[in-house]
């Protein structure tokens, strides 16, 4: 206590630390105040030169274009925003396609990369090694142009495998058609989803209580299909009718048509994409040390049991964090839309901002959009990363 | 005695092809299937390959093609500069290799030669010169490096660092119309020069951008600390074609309006600002993994912190994620391929215009398939040398 005056006295405030980090802070917010406000000004002057006030009004207006696909009913006289809703949902839908598909062949690359099996493992390896190589701009506009738009005129389609025609005007799959008791069957259905979830939850409360280990995905999956398949069966109508595709003039007709755009997108998408899955699968089995398998081997467990309870929930605590990162990757790189002419939400604006001059607010929410993206993966993130810490003593 | 006679030594494996054969293809049933299956699958798609590129392609857009995809629309009489600038480039790596690399002369005679093996194609009489002069230049470069190393080594380093300037420099120009240097503008600059020119310069200028946001983000002041976490985390949550459209929309809105900014400039700053973000987090991940001892005891020895985040910390973490980096620099030079979207005339973007011919006209599958080898070859070549200099260095090892 008595020294403090004293080091006081000799160390002047220039030099105290503690002074100099509050001073540098201040001075650094103040320089990113200026430069901020530079920046706010020159825009707003040069705004004002084109006539234009920022604001987000200008997205009730009647947006005048139309969009080639649409997930729900929009027309030309629909509004900037509802435009871009459009926009957003393609992306969505975009997204959630690739991701499925390249999980699926990340996860079989992954395994086959990891055979014994000679052959299948180079073959895994080359495909990793070239498509990592690639640029994916140029990966998606090769598709496009390249593959899909080169596909025979309607007349001469590719009819394989099964009804689903090949075309360059789009892919035609077979459809279903609700008929009049589709109402009934949806109620079925979301009856089979509550009664599977009660399966879920009593199976998991029974685990946690006596520490056996119930396949509950197993029996929550079947619950929820038994209650589909006695409802299809049991309705007098058959809820959907089969709806085929069929070549009917110059275009395809009936089913659901998918556009080259489309799939050229999804397809580059998930293709690409689902090589770096790949390697974020294989580097999670192999985290998984060989000691463990033979540990559980040992204990007397079967392979299945052994991959399910000891191999796989390691595993997975590696694989997740950098596969949901591919996964967002994903969702920013379907904005590459825009290069083959698929009206996702980058594309949808991009038109708005052309039509209106409104860059500073389009850009923004893009972003904005695109940010609550990745601030929703990284929420997840974290609690999934809170769940499967390790325990440590 | 007798006991240790009789203990057999262990069956050694019979080794042979048809043993390799049955274990690694022919295992089981199963294995039997997928190797039938895989090998179906080669067959089927390097004949279909094979037939595409021998019989159906026509080549001759590339090769008719072969300078605008090279250098875009850049004039054809200052094109000599653009060699002397690669001459440059090679003269100093046949430095290097004479004094970093004096053992492997596989790789030395490899890369010397290649221009003059580029040169037996049929590249016409003009390229075929300079070709030639490039792997002498190689060569001088390669015996004086080989004379004096210990002496040239500093000023190599030097060198390199002068390369890109100099590489720029000849590329612009610096004299008006009737000099010896006439300034070429940006927009006749594309093809792969544009992309490897998008690409140095993203990967020069965010590194050191990089490396200050993941010290930021590690700082005690939480004002900076807080206003790196920002910036990193608005940037690595966005598409880089936003960021893109920022730059080329934005930029000059952002700018006071005498000062006006060129369209290749504006995508510089935009790959930069894009990259620099993903970079702060492979830094903080080096500085992470380096021990508080390394620290202590520099602050131990009287280093003050600049001193020691310089000179002890920052060198061990940039060693410890070479290999990531690398991986970051490749991601960049893919990366640029998305300034075709806003409408310059790199690879991609040169490949639109030369299917915009109507001699051309729907050769798309030659064309991109031609542009993604380039990105291929390179990219595969950088990780490749990544790999070997993680070895060399023993990155993981120590």
């Amino acid at each position: 206590m008595q020294a403090s005056p004293e080091r006081k006295a000799t160390i002047p405030f220039w030099r105290d630390e503690r002074i100099l980090n509050i001073l540098g802070q201040v001075a650094f917010v103040i320089g990113l105040i200026f430069i901020g406000s530079l920046i706010y000004q020159n825009m707003k002057v040069g705004l004002a030169t084109q006539g234009i006030t920022l604001s987000y009004g200008f997205l009730k207006g009647i947006s005048g274009f139309d969009i080639s696909e649409t997930l729900f009913s929009y027309s030309r006289t629909s509004s900037y925003w509802q435009a871009y809703l459009v926009g957003l949902l393609n992306t969505l839908s975009v997204s959630a396609v690739g991701i499925v598909v390249a999980t699926i062949l990340g996860v079989i690359l992954g395994v086959a990369r990891l055979s014994r099996n000679f052959l299948i493992n180079r073959l895994a390896a080359f495909y990793l090694e070239f498509i990592r190589n690639l640029s994916l701009l140029v990966f998606l506009i090769f598709w496009y142009l390249a593959v899909f738009l080169k596909l025979p005129r309607v007349k001469e389609a590719i009819i394989w495998p099964g009804p689903i025609f090949w075309t360059n005007r789009g892919l035609g799959i077979p459809w279903g058609i609700p008929t009049a008791s589709f109402p009934t069957f949806r109620l079925i259905l979301f009856t089979g989803l509550i009664l599977a979830l009660c399966v879920f939850f009593t199976l998991r409360a029974y685990s946690n209580r006596t520490g056996r280990t119930p396949i509950t995905l197993l029996w929550t999956g079947l619950t929820f299909v038994i209650v589909a398949l006695v409802g299809w069966l049991i309705l007098p109508e058959k809820p959907l009718t089969p709806d085929l595709p069929f070549v009917k003039g110059l275009n395809l007709s009936g089913g659901k048509i998918l556009s080259p755009e489309f799939t050229a997108l999804t397809s580059g998408l998930f293709l690409y994409t689902s090589a770096f899955i790949g390697e974020v699968v294989r580097a999670g089995i192999i985290s998984v040390s060989r000691g463990q398998v033979e540990a559980a081997r040992a204990l007397g467990l079967n392979g299945f049991q052994t991959l399910r309870l000891i191999v796989l929930p390691q595993a997975l605590r590696v694989i997740i964090p950098p596969l949901t990162s591919q996964y967002l990757n994903l969702i920013k790189n379907s904005s590459l839309a825009i290069a083959v002419g698929f009206p996702d939400m980058f594309y949808v604006s991009n038109t708005i901002q052309n039509q209106t001059g409104r860059a500073v607010e389009m850009i923004s929410l893009v972003m904005l959009t695109y940010l609550t993206f990745s601030l929703i993966t990284s929420v997840f993130m974290n609690w999934y990363n809170q769940r499967i810490k390790l325990v440590e003593r | 005695m007798t006991q240790t006679q009789s203990i057999l030594p262990p069956l050694t494996e019979r080794s042979g092809i048809l043993r390799w054969l049955r274990k690694n293809l022919f295992g089981s049933w199963s294995d039997t299937f997928l190797t039938i299956f895989g090998a179906l699958v080669i067959y089927w798609v390097v004949k279909g390959f094979l037939t595409w590129i021998f019989k159906v392609a026509e080549w001759n857009v590339i090769s008719a093609n072969l300078r605008l995809i090279m250098i875009g629309q850049y004039p054809l009489e200052q094109v000599g500069r653009l060699w002397i600038a690669l001459g440059f480039l090679m003269f100093l790596s046949g430095n290097s290799l004479a004094i970093w690399a004096r053992k492997s002369y596989i790789k030395t005679i490899l890369l010397l030669a290649a221009p003059a093996l580029l040169a037996l194609l049929p590249f016409g009489d003009e390229p075929r010169k300079w070709l030639i002069t490039l792997t002498v230049l190689g060569l001088i470069g390669w015996g004086t490096g080989r004379t004096r190393p210990e002496a040239l080594a500093r000023s190599v380093i030097f060198g390199w660092v002068l390369s890109l300037p100099v590489f720029i420099l000849l590329t612009r120009g610096f004299t008006s119309e009737n000099g010896i240097m006439p300034i070429v503008g940006t927009n006749l600059w594309g093809g792969l020069l544009l992309t490897f020119l998008l690409t140095v310069v993203g990967i020069l200028f965010s590194f050191p951008l990089g490396v200050l946001l993941a010290l930021g983000r590690r700082s005690e002041l939480p004002v900076v600390r807080l206003a790196s976490i920002t910036y990193i985390e608005l940037v690595r949550g966005v598409p880089l074609i936003t960021i893109l459209f920022m730059a080329q929309l934005m930029l000059p809105l952002f700018l006071p309006p005498n000062v006006t900014i060129d369209r290749v400039l504006r995508a510089m700053v935009g790959i930069t600002l894009f990259s620099a973000a993903y970079l702060a987090e492979n830094v903080r991940g080096g500085l992470q993994a380096i021990p508080k001892g390394q620290y202590e005891a520099a602050y131990a020895l009287g280093l003050n912190g600049a001193q020691t985040m310089f000179l002890i910390i920052l060198p061990q973490a940039l060693r410890l994620i070479i290999p990531i980096l690398v991986g970051q620099f490749i991601a960049v030079f893919k990366d640029t391929a998305l300034v075709a979207i806003v409408g310059l005339l790199d690879l991609v973007g040169i490949g639109r215009s030369v299917l915009a011919q109507p001699k051309f006209l729907g050769l798309q599958r030659e064309v991109y398939a031609f542009i993604s080898l380039i990105y291929w070859v390179l990219s595969y070549g950088m990780s490749y040398l990544s790999q070997r200099l993680e070895e060399k260095l023993g990155v993981g090892k120590r």
